[in-house]
């Protein structure tokens, strides 16, 4: 038929937020499909959480009480029996770290194409959405010539749907082959611990790749006393080695909110920006005018850090 | 055993660019090294030399410019390359990543790894699906977003760190054979020594159209084509300080101090 089938998120025991966020998005695509929005609860307390995602636009919850935590093999495999007894049109997948361990597999399992990280998602001839390409600097729309497609979502794109609603809930007897489930998870483990929380600071002065080279990071720090701040960073400065992972903003570092953000060489990664969106005030300074952390910025210098931090040291003292 | 490390060379954009048609002009592209298959190979390669008879063997889809980028593998530690290319490819709308993994699927039948190692995604079209669309294709179990690897080659296991969100990792052991989505700081990737440079040039980098993997132009169509693009709309309304760094660092160093962050 016409329906959208949206497929929610948990982890330890929580409902991730982007489970909200797909009715929001699921619910305006079926409404231009013309059809209505089924939610997919995979594992965990499936009924705890089907009441919380009673929301305005779900039509019909369905809940698969398989195992507590996300295994790939289960939501694969569920997943695709879900979209066989429901039929819909569209499957919504969040493009999360999970979704990206799944939602390829779903796609090539069932054989529909798959079009990820969706930013916006319309449907008039056709299905079309729209994604972004080279680190954010431009946006693209993509058709889709297929009956039948799935689509990722970006998570915190869409706002989450937060009014209370009455969907039917049904228990989905998904039949999980075990002989199939090559994967298990063992743990889990909770990394970037450590004195310094960058959660905590007011002033957080952030250092991203224009920084070049580890010998340059004393300039930063030169900064960083001068202006009583605390120093955190984007990833490559991690991955790099240059500052433990403690100091990391982003998606898999830490969500920072402080008065005053200030990106030296950060170009505004989407997975970046998840981190520091919420600050109170962004300040960037990048040789990049086209940089995406521009879009996001409440002042903005566009010029060499290496000229204008040493002058804005001075300028402080 | 024998690892394949997916390895695609990317466009990036130059700060100032021009957007002909469906894509950035070439002339504001530059292209290099994936960063995330950077860490795929170095992670192949140091399995490779933590083990006996380990063969890394690199694949890209990619035309004749991308030889440069292959040998940077080569000179990484990287045995030897294939590449993936027919004019047939020029002229597909979008190298989604069905197709790609529809064409790596044909290098793994005849390669026969028992790991695949490739990036969690690439830095200028970031799909992040094409190494969970080979794993499902092949009929290999997989992982995606990596940033531990402990391989257990006799009892034919990996046990990996997925990296989740908010400073999260999941332990998971892993059957092989298996594909891998490598994240960044999983390893130190190594800077190609001059004699890497040298040795990666006599190294072997073999050709094959999409006869030699017995497929054909038709296996390159997809439902998927790009119809726009275009730079976003700036929803940004930043204030710009204008002027000589003095002039601008001057205005911010009064902002810090308005805003109550700094003293003075
Ligand atoms: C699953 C996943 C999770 C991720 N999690 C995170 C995360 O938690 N946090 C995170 O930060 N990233 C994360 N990333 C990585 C992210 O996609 C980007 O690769 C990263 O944020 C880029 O960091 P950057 O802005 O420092 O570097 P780049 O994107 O390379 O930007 C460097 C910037 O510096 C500017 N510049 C260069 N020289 C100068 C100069 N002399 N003066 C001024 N400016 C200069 C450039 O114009 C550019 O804008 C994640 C990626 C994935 C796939
Ligand atoms: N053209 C290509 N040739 C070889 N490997 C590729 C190619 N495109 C993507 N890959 C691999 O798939 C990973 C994810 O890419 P993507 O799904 O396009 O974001 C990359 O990090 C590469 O390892």
């Amino acid at each position: 038929m016409s329906d959208v089938l949206a497929i929610t998120e948990h982890r330890q025991g929580e409902l991730r937020d982007v489970s909200s966020e797909l009715v929001t998005v699921g619910s305006e695509l079926a409404a231009q499909q013309g059809g209505e929005l089924h939610l997919g609860i995979i594992g965990g307390d499936v009924d705890a959480f089907a009441e919380e995602l009673s929301l305005e636009g779900v039509e019909t919850i369905h809940t698969v009480d398989h195992g507590d935590e996300f295994n790939h093999d289960v939501y694969t495999q569920a997943t695709a029996q879900l979209f066989g007894d429901i039929d819909p049109t569209t499957l919504l997948l969040p493009n999360s770290v999970n979704g990206l361990d799944y939602a390829p597999a779903v796609a090539s399992e069932l054989d529909i194409p798959l079009v990820t990280d969706a930013i916006a998602i319309s449907r008039d001839d056709g299905l079309e959405v729209t994604r972004e390409m080279y680190g954010s600097k431009v946006e693209t729309t993509v058709a889709v010539d297929a009956e039948v497609a799935a689509v990722s979502v970006r998570p915190a794109e869409w706002e989450p749907t937060e009014a209370a609603g009455d969907p039917a809930i049904e228990s989905f007897d998904a039949d999980i082959d075990e002989d199939a489930v090559k994967s298990t998870v063992t743990g889990f483990e909770e990394v970037a611990g450590g004195d310094v929380d960058i959660s905590e600071a007011n002033f957080l002065i952030s250092i991203g790749r224009g920084i070049e080279e580890e010998d340059n990071l004393p300039l930063i720090e030169d900064l960083v006393e001068a202006t009583d701040a605390t120093l955190s960073s984007s990833r490559p400065i991690v991955d790099n080695g240059w500052l433990p992972k403690n100091r990391q903003v982003g998606q898999s570092g830490k969500v920072v909110t402080p008065d005053v953000y200030l990106a030296i060489g950060i170009s505004g990664a989407v997975q970046h920006v998840a981190g520091m969106k919420g600050s109170d005030t962004i300040v960037a300074i990048n040789t990049d005018p086209n940089a995406p952390i521009m879009d996001l910025a409440d002042y903005a210098i566009v010029d060499d850090l290496f000229d204008v931090v040493p002058a804005l040291i001075e300028a402080l003292e | 055993m024998k690892i394949l490390v997916t390895v695609k060379e990317v466009a990036e954009a130059e700060d100032d660019f021009d957007i002909d048609g469906l894509d950035i002009d070439e002339r504001y592209l530059e292209f290099d090294l994936n960063e995330w298959d950077e860490y795929a190979i170095e992670e192949a390669v140091q399995i490779k030399e933590d083990g006996d008879d380990v063969e890394v063997v690199s694949v890209t889809i990619g035309p004749e410019r991308a030889e440069e980028t292959i040998r940077m593998g080569l000179a990484k530690g990287v045995d030897r390359a294939i590449r993936v290319w027919d004019d047939a490819f020029a002229d597909v709308g979008m190298l989604d990543p069905k197709t790609k993994a529809d064409v790596l699927s044909a290098v793994v039948e005849d390669e026969q790894p028992d790991l695949v190692l490739t990036g969690v995604q690439a830095g200028d079209d970031s799909f992040g699906a094409t190494g969970v669309t080979l794993a499902e294709t092949i009929d290999f179990e997989w992982g995606a977003v990596v940033n531990a690897l402990d391989l257990d080659a006799g009892a034919g296991v990996a046990s990996v760190h997925r990296e989740l969100e908010g400073g999260i990792e999941e332990l998971t052991d892993i059957e092989l054979p298996a594909v891998l989505t490598i994240q960044t700081g999983i390893n130190e990737p190594r800077y190609a020594s001059l004699r890497g440079i040298r040795q990666a040039q006599s190294k072997p980098l073999d050709l094959h159209e999409l006869d030699d993997l017995g497929l054909e132009e038709s296996d390159l169509e997809s439902p998927l084509s790009r119809t726009a693009m275009y730079e976003p709309e700036s929803e940004g309304d930043a204030t710009v300080f204008e002027g000589s760094a003095e002039e601008t660092a001057t205005e911010l160093a009064s902002l810090l101090r308005d805003v109550g962050v700094v003293e003075g």
